[in-house]
């Protein structure tokens, strides 16, 4: 299986997922951007829609209302979602931390930070918090080179990290616990 | 040297608004191909300014544009690639948070030319925060008339929309990117048909990158020709390099092709020379494009001096060059260790493979994982011809450019760098430590220096 295809993750009981209406008009929108049947093209602005209105992940039921919405068969949802690594398949925290990783900030000390975080927060890359509050990927270059080591939480860049700024973010993200999504204005 | 083409006024508060830009000549170009050119004359602009894709791939624009099928009755399409995830590469970021309507006055020339009514920006889904600022930028052009109905009154229509991603290096891969736009799976589309032929919706596409539509505004205001007097033989006009890596001064730089590496690299108006103790090795294009010793990225291996250029940057093949790709430009200092940026780069390109074409999806993980084992002092002497057999028979096997992206980072520091390879496995225990070279640099063995 190649590293871009992830398992989804399919156990019963999963919240049952309904658009808001506010959503709902956003997806309309961008439905109406697209030639006559051509409607698909949507398909992931619209996932990232309704990953941000899912706690910050695609659960199953959140796929199918996808599917629903733009008349897909289910599993044109799932391949689509699966490819994409800013698709959580799995349940995250209040915040995901996306720590970049790539050569140029490795160059300038990402490993250093991705350790540091591992510490702080007590888990490995691609763990969540006990207490469901941060969820710390390390992933590939966010073109932010220029600027590393750096990190993604929801829509914002946080660059030139030290330890002490990510301790400083970290205790001001802890005090807000407010979600982030990559959505976010 | 220094003229400035594309950030001549990054720096100017407000340029990010219609207003301000308008005040500073945008917009110009809009006009004066409208109502005084043919699309056409427009196109044959481009092809005389020289102007080649400033993605990486370096094809010249004009030719680009030419191939575009024109059958009766179908719509045709451009398509600006914003993708940007060749690690190294932060330029359009910039351009286009600092200067969002210099792209959307370009995509409005350019889809003119090009007879597109309906444009698209494919833009990374990390760069979220900057696909809202082009979004406002494109409602202030539709308000003030640059963009919908009948613009400037001369019937020609045109709609801008912004696309984001979602995560996926390989949909920068213009077939990938028109598969991600249709709303699937970024897998590369077999090649023939060209986009310009069959692309998006299966109708005639154009897909360039942001720099590449940026650079039209000025070659259509001053002409083609005063583009190509920048520059140096067929490395025309000014180029985009992002600068990272252990440099005293990184960002984002426009500089006319031909400037001297030795300057670039040294000199306080761009990257101001090295933070640590010595340059070690240069990745001028992003890491995507042979790695080469600090002194060749200075000298040619025939002893003359290389300039920033598509030509000089090359000059030796990849025996003793390597390329100016996307300007996603970093120099390493000598506390870095050669193998252990290799692994990193391995580990992206099987991150990254799309898991079409065995050689790629296969090979790619081996190379991680033979290179992973060499950084971490567990690895054999046969690894190393291990790992170029692997690399070679990856290269020119496989659908897209990502399986050659991910063998030349490979070859290039085996070529190189084999000594420092052979020192991780004759000295395991040295490189236990992860900063095995941040004491003491690694000293090359004169028999495999190539420089």
């Amino acid at each position: 299986m190649s590293a871009r295809t992830r398992p989804i993750t399919t156990t019963a009981g999963t919240l049952p997922f309904a658009f808001s209406e506010a959503a709902l008009a956003e997806c309309r929108s961008i439905i109406a951007r697209y030639p006559q049947g051509r409607s698909k093209s949507a398909l992931i602005p619209i996932l990232h829609i309704a990953q941000a209105e899912n706690d910050g992940w695609l659960s199953v039921n959140a796929m199918d209302a996808v599917a629903h919405l733009l008349g897909l068969q289910h599993i044109e949802v799932y391949e689509v979602a699966s490819f994409y690594s800013m698709f959580n398949l799995h349940p995250v925290g209040t915040y995901v931390l996306d720590v970049c990783r790539t050569t140029p900030c490795m160059l300038r000390g990402s490993d250093e930070i991705i350790a540091h975080l591992e510490r702080k927060l007590g888990i490995h890359a691609g763990e969540t918090t006990k207490d469901g509050m941060f969820t710390l990927k390390a992933v590939e270059c966010l073109g932010s080179c220029g600027t590393g080591p750096m990190l993604q939480c929801g829509a914002g860049y946080h660059e030139d990290l030290t330890i002490e700024r990510v301790d400083a973010l970290i205790d001001q993200l802890r005090a807000r616990d407010q979600r982030t999504n990559y959505t976010d204005r | 040297m220094g003229r400035k083409l594309l950030l001549e006024h990054a720096d100017v508060p407000g340029i990010q608004g219609l207003e301000t830009y308008r005040a500073k000549g945008g917009y110009r170009s809009v006009e004066k191909a409208l109502r005084t050119m043919s699309p056409e004359a427009v196109v044959e602009e481009v092809k005389k300014s020289g102007l080649r894709g400033r993605g990486g791939a370096g094809f010249p624009t004009g030719m680009k544009w030419s191939f575009l099928a024109k059958p009766e009755g179908v719509p045709r399409h451009l398509v600006v690639n914003a993708d940007e995830s060749e690690p190294g590469t932060f330029k359009d970021r910039y351009l286009m948070e600092r200067i969002p309507h210099l792209l959307i006055e370009g995509m409005v020339t350019a889809s003119y030319a090009l007879g597109s009514n309906l444009s698209f920006i494919y833009i990374r889904g990390e760069y979220f925060y900057v696909s809202r600022i082009l979004e406002r930028a494109i409602a202030e052009a539709y308000a003030a008339g640059w963009l919908g109905k009948n613009i400037l009154g001369t019937g020609y229509d045109l709609d801008i929309h912004v696309q984001v991603g979602a995560g996926a290096y390989i949909c920068g891969e213009e077939t990938a990117l028109l598969e991600s736009l249709e709303g699937k799976r970024g897998n590369p589309r077999i090649k023939p048909p060209f986009p310009a032929v069959k692309g998006l919706y299966d109708r005639p596409t154009v897909v360039n990158n942001v720099e590449t539509i940026a650079a039209v505004v000025p070659i259509v205001n001053d002409g083609g020709e005063e583009y190509a007097k920048i520059g140096v033989g067929k490395s025309t006009g000014t180029k985009l390099i992002s600068a990272g890596g252990n440099i005293k001064r990184p960002g984002v730089y426009e500089i006319e092709l031909g400037v001297s590496c030795d300057e670039f690299i040294n000199s306080d108006e761009w990257c101001g020379g090295v933070e640590g103790r010595a340059f070690k090795a240069v990745v001028p294009g992003g890491s995507s494009v042979p790695i080469v010793p600090y002194e060749l990225f200075l000298k040619t291996a025939a002893g003359e001096s290389r300039l920033m250029t598509y030509e000089s940057l090359s000059d030796g093949g990849f025996a003793s060059g390597t390329m100016l790709g996307s300007g996603g430009f970093y120099a390493y200092n000598d506390a870095q260790c050669i193998v252990r940026s290799t692994w990193n780069h391995a580990r992206f390109y099987h991150h990254e493979s799309c898991g079409q074409c065995s050689p790629c999806r296969e090979g790619t993980g081996w190379l991680e994982k033979v290179l992973e084992r060499l950084e971490h002092g567990e690895g054999r002497m046969e690894d190393i011809d291990l790992l170029w057999d692997i690399q070679r028979k990856i290269e020119g096997n496989t659908i897209c450019p990502l399986g050659d992206a991910a063998a030349w980072p490979v070859a290039s520091a085996i070529r190189h760098f084999r000594d420092e390879f052979e020192y991780h496995v004759r000295f395991p225990q040295k490189v236990k430590d992860p900063k095995h070279f941040a004491k003491e640099p690694f000293v090359r063995n004169a028999k495999f220096a190539t420089a």
